[in-house]
């Protein structure tokens, strides 16, 4: 491991001057990825700035540019996050994708924008004798020509196919939440939708974030679909492990014709970014819901699916872990 | 003291305050193990993949192998060897600890300190009323049964596969009959 300064910061206002002034400056929260990154040698940081205890731990009820919801601190721990009551009644997807995520001890580490900020699984990314154009842009990547069953389905580049691993962004991104950033310049919000990239030429770039912008609060927007929303997450064993694919999704129903009023869907693991079906939700939108049509809709979201022999599965995976979801949420079963 | 890489740090293990001169790289574990001679949580993966190296951290299951020591000044830790203490002062085990004897819960050994402290912060979540993956309704009390335990306690690898008689052993940690 490379030698680095450790500062712990006072408040955020610090921080953020600390490491915008430092291109080899790097936020550290909870640790769990980037501690990692440190001992693998994918990170190599001067200096790391420790958030770990700004007091940015509360979860809120706020009124916001979005309506009625929570502010949720960005040092919040996944676990308390997970077991908050208004995160269990009113964003049952978020609770659904943090529990999915990881185990016990890592969601009591891991805090809420770390999750967000957390770096691709790529096997390739996390091996620093392979090429790879996001750990070290211009090398190449090794995962095209490569073990390819994790790889993105949709959106990638010729530079990169990696998939992001959160599972609570893609629940965040199917409830249009959005994150606070302090930066040098001030506060702003950036909507979910928004935060992470598409790889194109620059994989290196996971986020739309500057340099020394820091997640302070995520808003969740209470609503019908936020209300109505779970998150299912297929992976390779029961618990424990990333995703192959997962599906959040909320659901308005007409009580009366059975027509969906709104819908909202997003999966994970099949694209660089948190992936909102828009399309999908489109086909569903005024319609019945059924199986078929909820197939139909997400196979209207798949038509750009660009696969080879080892990620052609997530195809069907997504589209039947979709009309599962969806077709769960009608029913009422909640999950 | 205070070289850029150096730091001194204060801690509270298992009852004992504890101070170390600590490169700003080193691990908690490695912190534990190697400079204060704390061997009771041990290095399986290194890489938050085992829980092996799981101690309970200001009074939660934490893995030590993905913190470094810098970032965890003035905090409490609380070994598998240190459990004992938490109920009384005797040299009594920890009801967990005894569980997993009278269950066979383990083979080699090796992981479980790690399962005892995992165990041991997952029945206080149960308690306070977490919900798990597999919980059916988020918001109803968590009933402990077999599904509920293999996912709370599935941050913690057997090698041996000593899976049925950890399952055993905090079955009946948790109150139910083995």
């Amino acid at each position: 491991m490379k030698q680095h300064d450790h500062h712990v910061a006072a408040d955020a206002a610090e921080a953020v001057a600390l490491v915008a002034d430092n291109p080899g400056a790097r936020f550290l929260a909870g640790g769990t990825n980037l501690v990692d990154h440190l001992k693998l040698g994918v990170a190599r940081p001067d200096l790391l700035v420790d958030v770990r205890r700004l007091p940015l731990d509360a979860v809120e009820e706020y009124v916001g540019p979005g309506g009625r919801g929570l502010r949720v601190g960005a040092n919040v721990r996944n676990s308390d996050l997970a077991a908050h009551p208004l995160v269990r009644s009113r964003h049952p997807a978020v609770a659904r994708a943090l529990l999915a995520g990881a185990s016990g001890q890592i969601r009591h580490q891991a805090t809420t924008g770390g999750n967000l900020l957390q770096r691709t699984r790529c096997v390739y990314f996390q091996d620093v004798t392979t090429p790879c154009n996001k750990r070290e842009p211009g090398s190449g990547c090794s995962a095209i020509e490569g073990y390819g069953r994790y790889n993105a389905i949709l959106g990638a580049s010729e530079a990169c196919v990696a998939t992001h691993p959160s599972d609570l962004a893609v629940a965040l991104t199917a409830l249009d939440a959005a994150v606070v950033v302090l930066g040098p310049d001030g506060e702003r919000r950036v909507p979910m939708t928004e935060l992470h990239r598409l790889p194109g030429h620059h994989p290196e770039q996971d986020t739309t974030l500057r340099h020394g912008e820091l997640i302070t609060a995520v808003e969740l927007v209470d609503s019908p679909v936020s209300r109505t929303s779970t998150y299912a997450k297929v992976r390779d064993r029961a618990s424990y492990a990333f995703a192959l694919v997962s599906v959040a999704a909320g659901l308005d129903l007409d009580p009366d014709s059975g027509t969906v009023r709104d819908v909202r869907i997003a999966w994970g693991g099949v694209a660089h970014r948190p992936w909102r079906a828009t399309r999908a939700e489109e086909a569903l939108r005024g319609e019945v819901l059924t199986e078929d049509g909820a197939r139909q809709a997400a196979d209207a979201e798949l038509a750009a699916a660009e696969t080879g022999p080892e990620n052609a599965y997530k195809v069907a995976m997504v589209r039947n872990a979709t009309a599962m979801v969806l077709t769960g949420l009608a029913e009422g079963a909640g999950r | 003291m205070d070289s850029p890489s150096t730091r001194r740090i204060s801690l509270t293990v298992d009852g004992q305050p504890r101070t170390a001169d600590v490169d700003t790289r080193t691990t908690l574990l490695d912190a534990l193990r190697e400079r204060l001679g704390v061997t009771s949580p041990k290095k399986g993966c290194d890489h938050g993949q085992c829980g092996s190296c799981t101690v309970l951290l200001d009074g939660r299951r934490h893995l030590t192998c993905l913190a470094l020591a810098v970032s965890y000044d003035g905090s409490e830790v609380v070994t598998a060897a240190g459990l004992g203490a938490l109920d009384d002062a005797s040299e009594e085990l920890h009801p967990v600890q005894q569980s997993f004897l009278d269950h066979d819960g383990y083979q080699c050994g090796y992981c479980t300190p790690g399962q005892v402290c995992s165990a041991v912060g997952m029945l206080d979540e149960a308690k306070a009323g977490h919900p798990s993956h597999v919980t059916e309704d988020l918001e109803a009390e968590p009933d402990l049964d077999d599904d509920e335990i293999r996912e709370r306690m599935s941050g913690n690898l057997c090698r041996c596969g000593a899976y049925v008689g950890i399952l055993a052993a905090v079955r009946e940690a948790a109150g139910r009959n083995a």
